[in-house]
């Protein structure tokens, strides 16, 4: 990554972005991808990176749509209340 | 101002923790009937979520926004200036010319999956989509936890009017109960 961070990225006066400052931003959010972050960013393009980003957040979508259907299913039967008593208890634990 | 621990924040026990609770508690408020249908514990978790994210970000401000609908892709329709001193065409204002399309046409595309970024400049779409991800994945973890939680509720537990546990019988995997 980058050694060279910009302080604040939305004060950047001119209408122009550096290509250090998206290079920046693009290895950043290649950390963040399963897929991706092992890899050196010299190997991986700014748009594999994007089209990966793009798939991972879908993914995660889905994944969240899938746990609200199994959720709202289990609350069918559980009462909240003890729900919020199991996860005081797990706090606890 | 923005640094690197802004995304590290999603990470620790203590919001995701923080996060269940709220949920679960966000939940309770909702449910008149029996029990919320998927719609809608997605819509409280993404709530809830954007709460947790405290308000710092363009992606949790548009889901508080957008409060009722589900569809995050509905555009507020209101040509909004950001705080960005660019010269801000109504429309997209990526990149620079010189840049390959290619690129601005994925960005484009990332812009459409990260809430109230549709518009945006691509360092602040990149930026937003990074918070995002973090949140998502902590998100994730938080309501894998509560489903894996109340799928193992021990059935000794004291009934709430006179309802008996049944959910020590469910096997607690990561697929869908349907």
């Amino acid at each position: 990554m980058s050694s060279r961070r910009s302080r604040s990225r939305q004060s950047a006066g001119s209408s122009r972005i550096s290509d250090d400052q998206i290079n920046d931003l693009v290895s950043k959010l290649q950390q963040l991808l399963p897929e991706l972050r092992n890899r050196s960013s010299d190997k991986v393009s700014s748009a594999r990176v994007l089209q990966e980003t793009c798939n991972y957040i879908r993914n995660l979508h889905r994944e969240v749509d899938d746990l609200s259907e199994r959720l709202s299913v289990l609350l069918e039967t559980t009462e909240t209340s003890s729900a919020q008593a199991a996860i005081i208890r797990s706090l606890l634990m | 101002m923005k640094n690197q621990t802004t995304t590290t924040r999603w990470k620790t026990d203590f919001q995701q923790q923080l996060y269940s609770s709220k949920l679960l508690q966000a939940i309770s408020h909702v449910r008149r009937n029996p029990s919320p249908n998927a719609r809608t514990v997605r819509q409280v978790a993404d709530r809830a979520l954007a709460v947790a994210a405290k308000g710092r970000t363009r992606w949790s401000q548009a889901i508080l926004k957008n409060k009722l609908k589900l569809n995050f892709k509905k555009r507020k329709n209101k040509p909004r200036l950001v705080a960005m001193h660019n010269k801000k065409k109504h429309g997209l204002n990526l990149l620079p010319k010189k840049k390959i399309p290619a690129l601005q046409q994925r960005v484009n595309v990332l812009g459409k999956l990260v809430p109230g970024c549709r518009k945006e400049s691509f360092p602040v779409i990149l930026e937003e989509a990074t918070d995002y991800i973090a949140a998502l994945e902590m998100q994730i973890r938080a309501m894998t936890a509560l489903a894996n939680l109340l799928s193992s509720t021990p059935v000794d537990m004291v009934p709430v009017g006179g309802m008996v546990q049944f959910g020590a019988s469910q096997p607690a995997d990561s697929g869908p109960v349907l």
